[in-house]
């Protein structure tokens, strides 16, 4: 039987079933243990960044070499036919889809992506567009919490910072609401998890609480996952109170259940202090690290009957 | 005191739009691009209703409306009545239900959606909730409250 994301495009986490995502930590717990050079063997994928990601394209471009394939494509849209002359991006795709197997792309623009997959003869893995979705990253997530947790039914979590803007933060919580999970969400009032959200985990039935601080809820926890607030979202002196409240030092860590873990979708800047690193329950530059495998799982996932 | 009547002549052939909320009339007008048909068009705004005070009322000579499009009407004018006209008398009195989508009539809300910058025809699905009708971007993946789609493609 092939596997279910066999020649699918992986556009929108809300396109994925329990049974995909369960799919691709499978794979990519598989994949870690015993690396494979042989899955995407004769296999040229894409890379196509209209916008520039460097942790995002990194990870694609190694994932498809350690996998025995080659990559072709540009790392800045400014550069190309579509910048230059004009071209739609319809038709950029349409072409270049016809040289490929695979097609993986960013771009500034929301719901580009799924345009592509419209014009695309091979599987289109979305590796961001805009502020909408950015299913790699949450897949990455998943892989990694279910690493450190050993399950994903039934956990607690902690979502800290700007959790307006934070397409991560959204995806990761719709995932997570097919799995039974706890969520608390700490932010400042201005960018509070959105409506359409919350009313999503209503729909599945999941309990949420909003917190006041990390503190008082660090013993629950056993995922903790930090983003950072952007300072030009608030004037100076309200990013300075603010900056304090959404900020994690190794103290606030003390009453933790063992087995909690750190998560960021990196870069960080101070939101967590760096005396954090050292202790067990920092995890996010193993976080990082699984990019490579969740998206080896993905792009192995889509050009094989069978992994 | 002289009694006014409104007299607006018959149509032959056609669709007259009847109960719009006040208001809505110049909107549907560009919604259906009514005006682009070339065909004749009464238009009366603010007219007097009974059951709401003020309506906007349209009669399209020789155009004749669709299940779908009266769907689509539904949108923005849930209470309106859509009556197909045949040799001056009323061959269909169409039933208003909103439609699961909406395909290349509105402009997406969201100035970064990839539908303002690429040719393609937009689509929304539609949803209600508390009687609210919401439409949600097929590219963007935004939801949209109906009175945010003020610019009409």
């Amino acid at each position: 039987m092939s596997n279910p994301l066999y020649q699918r495009h992986v556009i929108s986490i809300a396109d994925l079933t329990r049974h995909d995502l369960e799919t691709v930590i499978a794979t990519a717990q598989q994949l870690k243990r015993e690396p494979r050079t042989d899955l995407l063997k004769d296999k040229v994928v894409a890379s196509c960044f209209f916008e520039a990601s460097t942790r995002t394209r990194l990870s694609f471009e190694t994932a498809v070499q350690r996998l025995g394939g080659t990559v072709i494509g540009f790392d800045d849209g400014g550069n190309t036919s579509l910048a230059k002359k004009g071209e739609t991006m319809a038709d950029s795709v349409r072409i270049i889809t016809s040289y490929v197997d695979a097609f993986v792309m960013r771009h500034p623009k929301d719901g580009a992506a799924r345009l592509a997959s419209e014009n695309s003869s091979v599987p289109v893995i979305n590796g961001g567009d805009g502020s909408n979705q950015h299913p790699s990253q949450t897949l990455l997530d998943l892989f990694t919490i279910h690493e450190t947790q050993g399950k994903l039914d039934g956990l607690t979590l902690a979502f800290v910072g700007d959790l307006k803007y934070g397409r991560t933060v959204h995806s990761l919580a719709q995932a997570l609401a097919l799995f039974n999970c706890k969520f608390y969400f700490i932010a400042p009032e201005a960018l509070a998890m959105p409506d359409y959200i919350c009313e999503q985990l209503d729909a599945h039935g999941i309990e949420y609480q909003l917190a006041a601080s990390i503190e008082e809820v660090v013993p629950e926890l056993d995922i903790l996952y930090m983003t950072r607030v952007q300072k030009e979202r608030f004037d100076e002196t309200e990013f300075q109170h603010l900056k304090s409240k959404y900020k994690l030092d190794a103290s606030m860590l003390e009453g933790a259940k063992p087995n909690l873990k750190v998560l960021h979708p990196l870069p960080r800047i101070d939101e967590i202090a760096t005396d954090v690193d050292a202790t067990p329950h920092a995890y996010y530059f193993q976080q990082a690290q699984n990019g490579v495998f969740a998206r080896q799982a993905l792009l192995a996932l889509v050009l094989n009957e069978t992994v | 005191m002289m009694e006014h009547t409104l007299k607006v002549e018959a149509l032959a052939n056609g669709t007259v739009i009847d109960h719009i909320p006040a208001g809505q009339g110049r909107r549907i007008l560009k919604l259906f691009r009514m005006s682009e048909s070339g065909e004749r068009i009464y238009i009366g705004f603010n007219l007097p209703s009974r059951r709401t005070g003020k309506k906007d009322l349209i009669k399209v000579e020789n155009i004749t409306f669709t299940p779908a499009q009266a769907n689509q009407l539904a949108l923005f004018a849930p209470n309106a009545t859509v009556n197909v006209i045949e040799n001056f008398k009323v061959k269909e009195k169409l039933t208003l239900g909103v439609p699961d989508t909406v395909d290349g009539m509105l402009t997406c809300p969201n100035s970064n959606c990839i539908t303002a910058t690429e040719p393609v025809e937009t689509s929304f699905r539609v949803s209600e909730k508390e009687g609210e009708v919401r439409l949600k971007c097929k590219y963007c993946e935004k939801t949209f409250a109906r009175d945010a789609f003020a610019q009409l493609r």
